[in-house]
C-alpha cells in the first residue's frame, strides 16, 4: 500500500487548492484527500467547507453520504470483499465469515496488528471469477478459505 | 519476436494475467490487451502465426516454461490450446458489433482502433451532420442500456432541440448492478469506442462537453479510461470543441440512477432528483443533458459505421439490436455473450453457460442486478427482451445474468435485498428509505417464525407502497427480487419445510 502522510493541515489546504478549481469539485476534493491521508478527517471538513463556500454541514453531509470515504486511516493493507450476489452464488458469504473469524475483526474494522482493514464492496466487477476482492487495488478472483489464509500468511 | 497478447483486464488481474505477462516477457513480444470475456479461460493468451491468432488458456505462470518448450511461440504447444479464438463455440455463436474489437486491440493504441474499423462511424457522423445523427440513432431503435430502455433518438432529439448556454453528454459509468461487468471491460479494453460515442453524441445535440462518472471499485477502467483520453486529447479528437473529464464515484450505489449521478457530478450528495424537469432540459449544472448508459454510447460508432437498418436487423419486438449479456455467478462457462436481443434465459444459463460451476442443478437466476428478478427454471423459454422480462414481473437491466445453484435459500436472499436497499437508498423518498428497513425487520420476523402468515401478507404489501410510491428505480425496484423470492420459492419462508430441506 502506498505511503499515506498523516495529517497536515497546510499539506491539505494545498490539495484541496489542486483540484477545487473543477466545476463540482466535491467529489475530487475529497478523493485527493482520502488519497494522501488515507482518509477524509472531521478536521478537512471546515477547509472544504471554505474552498468551495459551502456550510460545514454540508461538506458533513456529502462525505458521510458516500461510503467509500472513511473517517481514520485504514490498516497496513486494504482488503475490499465483494458481497454482491454473483459472488454470493459461489460461496462469498463463506469466505467473509472466515476472514472476519481470521482476523477476529467485523466489516469496516482494522485487526488488533493494523494489518489489515476488511471492508465490504458491493460489486467489483469480477462477476465470472467469484468470490472477488481487491487487495490494496489488486484483483484477486476465486477465493476460498485456502486462499485466504495463503494471502494473510503472505501480508505483512 | 513474436507476438503473444495477454489481457491486463481485470478479471483476467485476478486470475494471475500479469505473472504470465511477467513470464512470457523475455521470450515474446508481449501486448497488453482487454479480455474476449470467456472468464473461466482466463488468462487466456493469444500467439500471433503467419495462419491468425491461435489461444490459450487458462495459462498459469507456471505452464509458461513447459508451453515455450513446447512449442508456444508457433502456436504448436498442444497442452492448454484453444485454438482459433473466433471458433470456440462461446465466441462463435455471439454477433459481436460493440464488443468487437475488446479483447484484441491494444486498448491505448490509436493505430490499433484505427485499423479495426474505429472512427469510421465518427467520419459518417461528421459528414451527414447533427439532425441526420439524431435519424440514423432513432432508426436504429437503439434503447438505453442501462436498463430503463428509453430510445435513444428521441433523447437525443429534445437535447437537440432544447435551448441552453452550454450542453453536456454524460456516461454513466457507474455499473453497480452485480453481475455486469460490460462498462469496466469496454473501458479497459477498448476506450476510444466510448470517446468516439462520446464525440458522435456531442455532435448530435451540441454539447461540449462530456463527462464520464466511473464507478470507484473499478480503479483499473479509471486508469486505462484516463490514459485514453490523454492519447486522445494529444492526437487532437478532444479538446478543442468538445472535451471529456472523468470522474470517480464514492461508493454510492444509488449514483447509478441518473439525477443522483448529476447530483454527484455537481459535487453533491447523491440523491435523487424528481422528474420533471427531464435531464434533457435542465441537467448537469441545470443546463440540456444527454446522459446514456456506456454501452449505449459505444454501441453508436457501430451504427453510424454500419447503418442503422443494419443494427435494427437484429434483435426481437422492440428491443433491436444486440446486447452484450453478462453471465456471472455459478455457471460453468460464465463470460460476456454479445447477441441480438431473443436468446431466451434457459439456452443463456444452460447450453451457453453450460449450467453451475458446482455441478448441482440451477435453482434460480437473478437478472438485472440487485433490482431484478429470481427466475425459476420454469420461466427459462423467457426471452432477453425488455418487453419479455416486463411481462413476467422482471427486467433486464443492464444485461447481467447471476446464476444459483440449489443450495441457495431464497429467503435469505429476499432479506439481502432490503438490507441493501436500507444501505444505500439515498434518503429522499420515504417508502425506500423508511420501507426497507421496514422490510428487512419483517423478512427476519418470518425467518424467525413469528406471525408468519401475517408477516408475509405485511411484507407484500410494503413491496407494493415501494414499487408504486418510491422516487427512483431502487426502491420501486426492489420488491422484485423480494416478491419473486416470495412467489417463486415459498417454501423457503416457512421454517418447517426449510428444516425438512436441509
Amino acid at each position: 500500500m502506498a505511503d499515506r502522510e498523516s495529517w497536515n493541515e497546510d499539506r491539505a489546504r494545498g490539495v484541496i487548492a489542486a483540484v477545487a478549481v473543477k466545476e463540482g469539485a466535491a467529489l475530487p476534493i475529497l478523493h485527493a484527500l482520502q488519497h494522501v491521508f488515507g482518509c477524509v478527517p472531521l478536521q478537512a471538513e471546515p477547509l472544504v467547507a471554505s474552498a468551495l463556500n459551502i456550510t460545514r454541514a454540508e461538506v458533513h453531509g456529502i462525505v458521510t453520504f458516500y461510503h467509500e470515504f472513511r473517517r481514520s486511516p485504514p490498516g497496513r493493507h486494504v482488503l475490499r470483499l465483494c458481497r454482491a450476489e454473483a459472488c454470493q452464488a459461489v460461496g462469498a458469504d463463506a469466505v467473509g465469515a472466515h476472514l472476519r473469524s481470521a482476523l477476529a475483526i467485523d466489516w469496516h474494522e482494522t485487526s488488533r496488528d493494523g494489518a489489515m482493514t476488511l471492508e465490504p464492496v458491493f460489486c467489483l466487477g469480477l462477476c465470472a471469477t467469484g468470490p472477488s476482492a481487491l487487495l490494496d487495488g489488486d484483483p484477486i478472483g476465486r477465493l476460498d478459505a485456502a486462499r485466504v489464509d495463503r494471502m494473510l500468511e503472505s501480508l505483512t | 519476436m513474436t507476438r503473444v497478447f495477454v489481457p491486463r483486464d481485470a478479471a483476467a488481474l485476478a486470475m494471475g494475467a500479469e505473472a504470465v505477462a511477467k513470464a512470457l516477457a523475455e521470450h515474446a513480444d508481449v501486448v497488453r490487451t482487454g479480455s474476449r470475456g470467456l472468464f473461466w479461460l482466463e488468462p487466456m493468451i493469444e500467439v500471433e502465426t503467419p495462419e491468425g491468432r491461435i489461444a490459450y488458456g487458462p495459462v498459469e505462470a507456471a505452464d509458461v516454461p513447459g508451453l515455450l518448450a513446447d512449442g508456444l511461440l508457433t502456436g504448436t504447444a498442444r497442452r492448454l490450446r484453444l485454438g482459433v479464438p473466433e471458433q470456440i463455440p462461446f465466441l462463435a455463436r455471439q454477433t459481436r458489433l460493440t464488443f468487437a474489437r475488446c479483447g484484441i486491440v491494444d486498448p491505448l493504441s490509436l493505430g490499433d482502433y484505427r485499423a479495426h474499423g474505429g472512427f469510421e462511424g465518427l467520419e459518417k457522423a461528421r459528414a451527414m451532420g447533427p439532425a441526420a445523427i439524431v435519424e440514423t440513432v432513432l432508426a436504429s431503435g437503439l434503447r438505453g442500456r442501462g436498463g430503463a430502455g428509453f430510445p435513444t433518438g428521441i433523447k437525443w432529439k429534445t437535447v437537440a432541440e432544447a435551448k441552453g448556454d452550454r450542453k453536456y453528454i454524460v456516461c454513466n459509468a457507474d455499473e453497480g448492478d452485480s453481475g455486469t461487468y460490460a462498462d469496466r471491460m469496454m473501458m479497459e479494453g477498448d476506450p476510444f469506442s466510448l470517446v468516439e460515442g462520446m464525440i458522435i453524441a456531442g455532435l448530435a445535440v451540441g454539447a461540449t462537453k462530456g463527462y464520464v462518472y466511473t464507478r470507484s471499485e473499478y480503479p483499473h477502467a479509471i486508469d486505462t479510461f484516463d490514459k485514453a483520453l490523454d492519447i486522445a486529447r494529444r492526437a487532437g479528437l478532444l479538446g478543442g470543441d468538445f472535451d471529456i473529464e472523468q470522474r470517480s464515484g464514492a461508493g454510492a450505489y444509488v449514483c447509478g440512477e441518473e439525477t443522483s449521478l448529476l447530483e454527484s457530478l455537481e459535487g453533491k450528495r447523491g440523491q435523487v432528483r424528481a422528474k420533471p424537469p427531464l435531464p434533457a432540459h435542465k441537467g448537469l449544472f441545470g443546463q440540456p443533458t444527454v446522459i446514456n448508459n456506456l454501452v449505449t454510447l459505444t454501441s453508436l460508432p457501430c451504427i453510424l459505421r454500419d447503418g442503422a437498418e443494419h443494427y435494427q436487423a437484429l434483435g426481437m419486438g422492440r428491443s433491436r439490436g444486440t446486447m452484450p449479456i453478462q453471465l456471472a455467478g455459478n455457471l460453468k462457462y460464465a463470460g460476456l455473450f454479445e447477441a441480438g436481443f431473443g436468446v431466451t434465459l434457459g439456452e443463456l444459463v444452460n447450453d451457453i453457460g453450460g449450467g453451475t460451476r458446482s455441478g448441482r442443478p440451477i435453482r434460480a437466476v437473478q437478472v438485472g442486478g440487485p433490482l431484478g428478478a429470481y427466475f425459476p427454471p420454469a420461466l427459462f423459454d423467457t426471452p432477453f427482451d425488455y418487453e419479455a422480462f416486463a411481462a413476467r414481473d422482471g427486467l433486464i437491466g443492464h444485461g447481467g445474468v447471476v446464476v444459483f445453484d440449489d443450495t441457495v435459500d431464497m429467503a435469505h436472499q429476499a432479506r439481502f435485498a432490503m438490507e441493501f436497499c436500507a444501505a444505500e437508498s439515498c434518503g429522499k423518498c420515504t417508502p425506500c428509505r423508511i420501507g426497507s428497513v421496514r422490510g428487512l425487520e419483517t423478512v427476519d420476523k418470518i425467518l424467525a417464525e413469528r406471525d408468519v402468515d401475517a408477516n408475509l401478507e405485511l411484507l407484500r404489501d410494503l413491496c407494493h407502497t415501494m414499487k408504486f410510491g418510491s422516487l427512483c428505480a431502487l426502491g420501486g425496484f426492489i420488491p422484485y427480487p423480494v416478491l419473486s423470492a416470495m412467489n417463486f420459492f415459498p417454501e423457503d419462508f416457512r421454517q418447517a419445510t426449510r428444516l425438512a430441506a436441509a
